[in-house]
């Protein structure tokens, strides 16, 4: 954990997209995040897994700094992020997509305006311009034929689909995503992680929080275990979740199936 | 004992004479009262703390003392230290401060409704906070604002008679003195009550249509 952001990249020898080292957050006194590090490189997906309350979802909103770190450097394609800076603060958010547990998407626009603001208000395209590339976003995560509705009027599933879309509309480097899944009604999980599974294939960089254990196994790279804010256990799914095994994660991935989940 | 002659030469001639002095009044005063609503709503949303307090301060005053106190104040006191406004100036100042001081309630609250997610996902897309506030949560705060600011024109419709007590010639005025000219209180009275009634029901029509032509689903029935 004492390593240099140098090391770690040296170490992986990859070529790291997004770089986060000793990340640290407080909140009321109490550390909510204590000397978090890791590394993505490029299409690498990794998962970040724990207990609620861990931590998973803080330490994703610090990495695009909606949570302020108190302490920690975070670095895209090797440049470092000055938070003080306002503008270089939107420019990077703009290259990092978020997906969040509830969707968040903007009540009073269209699906196709959804994906489209974004592309007008932050990168200054033009309104037609915009439109085609939202039509051609929502049509890769399936959505094409809904693109005139409004959020109300989709179900969980299909919002999701469109916050997806509206990420990948920014051309991301990186995506982070806060429990994709956690929200929906468990017939509806299977088109959302569908989507998320076609953009691993694709090559798309990500570091998602989830509890859908199976995904992790299946398409992992990596597995973060976190507890109270820290990682503390980080590995390949097969070496943390084989068989005998004494880690943390199994533990924590036997309690999930007992508890049905 | 319908006096037809009386109706149609005297109090209708009045009424009239008042009635576009009255929406002289209410139009104007709706219309920047309202815009006075939005930005003191804004300012007390998302304000530094000091324009907060000052904002807060501002609506305590002007929703704490009644208004025909302040139409006296502005009318009578304020020449005092040099200011002069004449009755209708008078009545459209104090109107304006009064309206947006109770509109900015509404869409302070309607900005505050709108989900912290979604201010987080504008953040997340790379808008900076004027982006946020401008294409995210004011069309949407608008839209929740809509019945309530609407509910505060009505009322300024009706408030706008007080204008009369600071000799505004407006529907009132001229309503109290045919009624104190004639002695005829009751069919005065009765007309300039219909008058009202007759430009609430419109400004309810109005309103109405504009809920109607910025609906969204999930913002309200239809």
């Amino acid at each position: 954990m004492s390593e240099t952001v140098a090391q770690l990249s040296k170490k992986t020898g990859a070529s790291p997209v997004l770089q986060v080292a000793h990340l640290s957050k407080k909140l009321g006194g109490k550390p909510i995040l204590q000397d978090c590090s890791l590394t993505l490189n490029r299409g690498e997906l990794k998962v970040l897994i724990g207990p609620s309350g861990a931590g998973k979802s803080t330490l994703l909103q610090c990495i695009n700094c909606l949570i302020p770190p108190d302490e920690g450097k975070i670095l895209l394609e090797g440049r470092a992020l000055n938070v003080a800076d306002r503008r270089a603060l939107c420019a990077f958010r703009a290259q990092v997509g978020m997906i969040f547990q509830d969707f968040n998407l903007f009540d009073h626009l269209t699906a196709e305006e959804n994906v489209a603001i974004a592309l007008r208000k932050v990168r200054g395209m033009n309104r037609q311009d915009a439109q085609r590339r939202a039509q051609e976003e929502l049509g890769r995560v399936g959505m094409s034929r809904r693109a005139g509705l409004y959020p109300a009027q989709l179900s969980g599933g299909q919002k999701q689909r469109v916050a997806i879309a509206r990420a990948l509309a920014m051309d991301p480097k990186v995506i982070l995503l806060d429990e994709p899944t956690s929200a929906l009604d468990p017939e509806l999980v299977g088109e959302v992680l569908a989507v998320i599974k076609d953009l691993a294939r694709g090559g798309m960089t990500m570091l998602m929080a989830t509890h859908q254990m199976d995904f992790a196994r299946a398409l992992a790279h990596e597995i973060l275990f976190m507890e109270q804010g820290i990682i503390i256990e980080q590995g390949a799914p097969d070496v943390l979740l084989a068989e005998g095994s004494a880690t943390r994660t199994r533990d924590f991935c036997k309690h999930l199936l007992e508890m049905g989940a | 004992m319908f006096d037809a002659a009386f109706v149609s030469q005297e109090l209708l001639p009045a009424l009239n004479r008042g009635l576009l002095v009255s929406i002289a009044l209410i139009v104007p005063s709706g219309l920047l009262g309202f815009i006075g609503g939005i930005l003191l709503g804004c300012v007390r949303a998302f304000g530094s703390p000091w324009a907060r307090r000052l904002g807060d301060a501002y609506t305590s005053i002007i929703r704490g003392v009644p208004l025909a106190v302040q139409l006296m104040m502005i009318y009578f006191a304020l020449p005092k230290v040099g200011i002069y406004f004449e009755p209708y100036g008078a009545s459209l100042i104090s109107f304006i401060l009064c309206n947006s001081a109770y509109q900015s309630e509404y869409i302070r609250g309607a900005l505050l409704s709108i989900r912290q997610g979604q201010i987080k996902a504008a953040q997340a897309l790379g808008m900076d906070s004027l982006q946020t506030i401008v294409w995210i949560v004011i069309p949407q705060a608008a839209r929740r604002a809509l019945p309530g600011c609407g509910n505060e024109i009505i009322y300024l419709i009706k408030y706008s008679s007080l204008a009369y007590l600071v000799t505004c010639m407006e529907l009132m005025g001229e309503g109290k003195v045919v009624a104190s000219d004639t002695f005829r209180f009751t069919e005065v009275f009765l007309a300039v009550g219909a008058y009202y009634l007759v430009m609430v029901t419109l400004a309810t029509w109005l309103l109405r249509w504009l809920e109607k032509r910025f609906y969204i689903p999930g913002f309200g029935a239809r």
